[in-house]
């Protein structure tokens, strides 16, 4: 018999006798059928979000705050160009990252520099001197300030974690709500052919592991900014 | 005395003592409980969302059979190569030759309790493969030579001083105690590490049966660019991990991160589905997921307990376990510590060599309260105790009880008993915890209260 047998057949043994239901402190109870999923109802639990679309704006924003992460909602591409402009300058870009995509063709094209696009293979170590890498997403969330990437929409695995600085260029109608949207939303996006990483970012990547100091910057990017428009 | 129980009460008591490291472990888990409640807060109904959570992980345990098998059809379909390991030894040799059949000289690692449980760090490096931990607790107290203190935060024991000393002797770089320029030492240091890698390694804290998908959890990206960098990816992970949706992450992510280290949402979480798929830019070639058993099917046999292979591993119990809290991490002995560690060693490790976790319990129910998944720890301790005392029950306890039973069940002797103790209470004083002391390991710390001159039965009696 192979492994997989052995343990599923322990699984099915154990299984027999069925165990006590959560918080209930009580007896075995024989069957239990699940109606719906227990998870169907988490919006009415998790943390609440205002209805109107400048109230999820407002909660966006304080939440990247309190995740120091950058996020500026901008009028058009000319400013969205213009704060990309100002944001390469003070920093001293040189040399940056992006992939194929309408509007990170557009920004990353904007600036005049040197762009590395990811998509079709790259050399890790050109892509680990770049300075900052522009990227969509699929969806900002405003529930808890993060963004939504995937290896597929977004140039990758390596591009929206290796470079120091990570830019996201989306649209307004990229907001979503809450965590059950942005699931949802994937799932229609992409069900049942997933991309091979789907990852919610929620601030810039850190760390606490020394006396739970926050420090910015452990592997992953120092800053993540958010420009939308 | 078994030396397990030897071993942990010498510790205990030499960390008891240690009251600078007391004080330290306690400023960081207020600092944690300050931001947790607050987050706790922010929720419509933490409650309602705990009550969901230990639904669908019971839902999850309780029919592990088929969502493993639709977990693995899923992974399996897009390229990814399942492995099944009944016991440490087993996961240990699919890993070695996964490493040894890609000729990997160097494998990068992200934090994986899993790996800690079947020491797999010490196999790969007696067998010449190079290990590096990636996550910066995990490298700190990899350079050490240590176990990790707890299981979220591994290096919540060391002062920033010890780890710039540590870093000075062992990477010969430091620039100063601050914790920025320290983890800046680790970020340079692994940077090229992660280039080099033929290998990454991760856990999973979650695989979703639904859309075969296993999803990691981090706030640093070291298990990002683990992901994504080397050649060849191994993922172990114990096989009650399972959750049936993937919807159901909505409302467990932000629950991990809000009981484990009071965050809204730890900063990078990341579901897998597969290798580098056709038409993406990279990720690696091969993927091998490797589903650990290692005694998890026997807590599953004890219908009573199996609500604790619903755990998270979000260390909420740790952190508000007064034991925990001055005994610390490392007094255990036990890849997974505190309340659940106290829970579920005996299961994995035999009962009667670690039935003393139960004991080490002021069964304050502080843990039961803040797990996430409503997991009934400090009943599962009582029950611990009792099945312990069931299979290898004590002679002197027993005629203990027997001798108090016939004292209290009659009236002449419950009297005679009471004018004994009244009488020899002084005597107790003088040798008091001294050898003469019977109660000596009882009184040695604590003082028995005055038995009063009347008793209860007496005053009723009187009372006007
Ligand atoms: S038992 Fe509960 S509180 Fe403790 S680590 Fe597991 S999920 Fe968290």
């Amino acid at each position: 018999m192979s492994e997989r047998e052995n343990i599923l057949g322990r699984i099915r043994e154990a299984l027999k006798v069925s165990a006590p239901l959560p918080g209930t402190h009580g007896e075995p109870v024989a069957t239990h059928t699940v109606a719906e999923s227990p998870t169907s109802h988490a919006r009415e639990w998790l943390p609440l979000v205002g209805p109107s679309v400048e109230a999820q704006f407002d909660l966006f924003a304080r939440n990247c705050a309190d995740l120091k992460a950058g996020f500026q909602l901008l009028a058009n591409r000319d400013e969205l160009k213009a704060t990309l402009a100002k944001i390469a300058t003070a920093e001293k870009w040189s040399r940056i990252a992006s992939h194929d995509g309408e509007l990170s063709h557009f920004a990353s094209q904007s600036l005049g520099l040197p762009v590395l696009l990811t998509d079709k293979g790259y050399d890790v170590q050109a892509l680990e001197k770049c300075d900052a890498a522009i990227t969509e997403c699929d969806a900002l969330i405003a529930q808890t300030g993060g963004v939504v990437v995937t290896s597929r929409s977004t140039g990758g695995r390596a591009l929206t974690i290796l470079p120091p600085h990570h830019v996201v260029v989306a649209r307004r109608e990229q907001l979503v709500a809450d965590l059950p949207a942005a699931f949802a939303l994937l799932q229609k996006k992409y069900a049942p052919d997933y991309p091979s990483m789907i990852s919610f970012i929620t601030g810039p990547s850190r760390t606490g592991d020394i006396e739970r100091i926050l420090v910015l910057g452990a592997h992953g990017p120092k800053k993540l900014t958010i420009l939308c428009f | 005395m078994s030396t397990f129980v030897s071993d942990f009460k010498e510790r205990a008591a030499e960390k008891t003592g240690d009251l600078r490291l007391r004080q330290f472990i306690r400023t960081a888990l207020r600092g944690y409980e300050v931001s947790r409640d607050k987050r706790k807060g922010a929720f419509q109904s933490w409650e309602s969302a705990r009550q969901a959570a230990a639904e669908t992980k019971w839902e999850a345990i309780n029919h592990l059979d088929t969502h493993l098998e639709s977990l693995v059809a899923k992974l399996e379909a897009r390229g990814t190569k399942v492995h099944w390991a009944s016991n440490a030894q087993q996961a240990r040799e699919i890993i070695l030759k996964i490493v040894t059949d890609k000729k990997a000289r160097s494998i990068i690692k992200s934090k994986a309790m899993t790996s800690e449980e079947i020491h797999l760090n010490h196999a790969l490096e007696e067998k010449g493969f190079t290990v590096i931990e990636s996550d910066l607790g995990e490298f700190i107290v990899q350079l050490r030579h240590e176990a990790p203190y707890h299981i979220v935060f591994p290096s919540m024991h060391l002062t920033r001083d010890e780890i710039r000393d540590l870093f000075q002797k062992e990477l010969g770089d430091a620039p100063s105690n601050s914790p920025e320029d320290l983890t800046m030492v680790a970020r340079r240091v692994m940077r090229q590490k992660y280039i080099q890698a033929d290998i990454g390694f991760t856990g999973g804290n979650f695989a979703i049966a639904e859309t075969g998908m296993i999803s990691i959890t981090e706030n640093e990206g070291n298990a990002r660019l683990t992901a994504a960098l080397p050649k060849t990816m191994i993922t172990l992970m114990g096989i009650e991990k399972v959750l049936p949706r993937f919807s159901d992450l909505a409302l467990f992510l932000p629950m991990l991160a809000t009981a484990g280290a009071g965050q809204p949402m730890t900063c990078y979480n990341t579901m897998y589905s597969g290798p580098r798929q056709a038409g993406e830019a990279d990720g690696p070639e091969e993927w091998h997921v490797v589903l650990l058993d290692n005694r998890r099917t026997e807590l599953l046999a004890d219908a009573e307990q199996r609500d604790s292979l619903s755990c998270i591993r979000c260390g909420a119990c740790l952190n508000v376990c007064p034991i925990f809290r001055n005994v610390g991490g490392h007094t255990y002995g036990t890849t997974y510590s505190g309340p659940v560690g106290s829970v579920i060693t005996p299961h994995l490790r035999g009962l009667q060599d670690w039935k003393h976790l139960s004991n080490a319990s002021s069964l304050c129910g502080a843990c039961t309260e803040a797990c996430p998944v409503k997991i009934d720890l400090h009943h599962h301790l009582l029950q611990n105790r009792r099945n312990a005392s069931a299979s290898q029950p004590s002679f002197f306890e027993r005629l203990a009880y027997k001798l108090f039973g016939i004292v209290a069940n009659e009236p002449r002797f419950w009297w005679l008993a009471k004018k004994i103790g009244w009488l020899t209470q002084p005597l107790q004083h003088a040798i008091k915890s001294s050898a003469l002391d019977p109660a000596k390991a009882w009184t040695k710390t604590r003082d028995l209260p005055p038995q009063p001159r009347e008793s209860f039965k007496d005053w009723w009696r009187n009372r006007k």
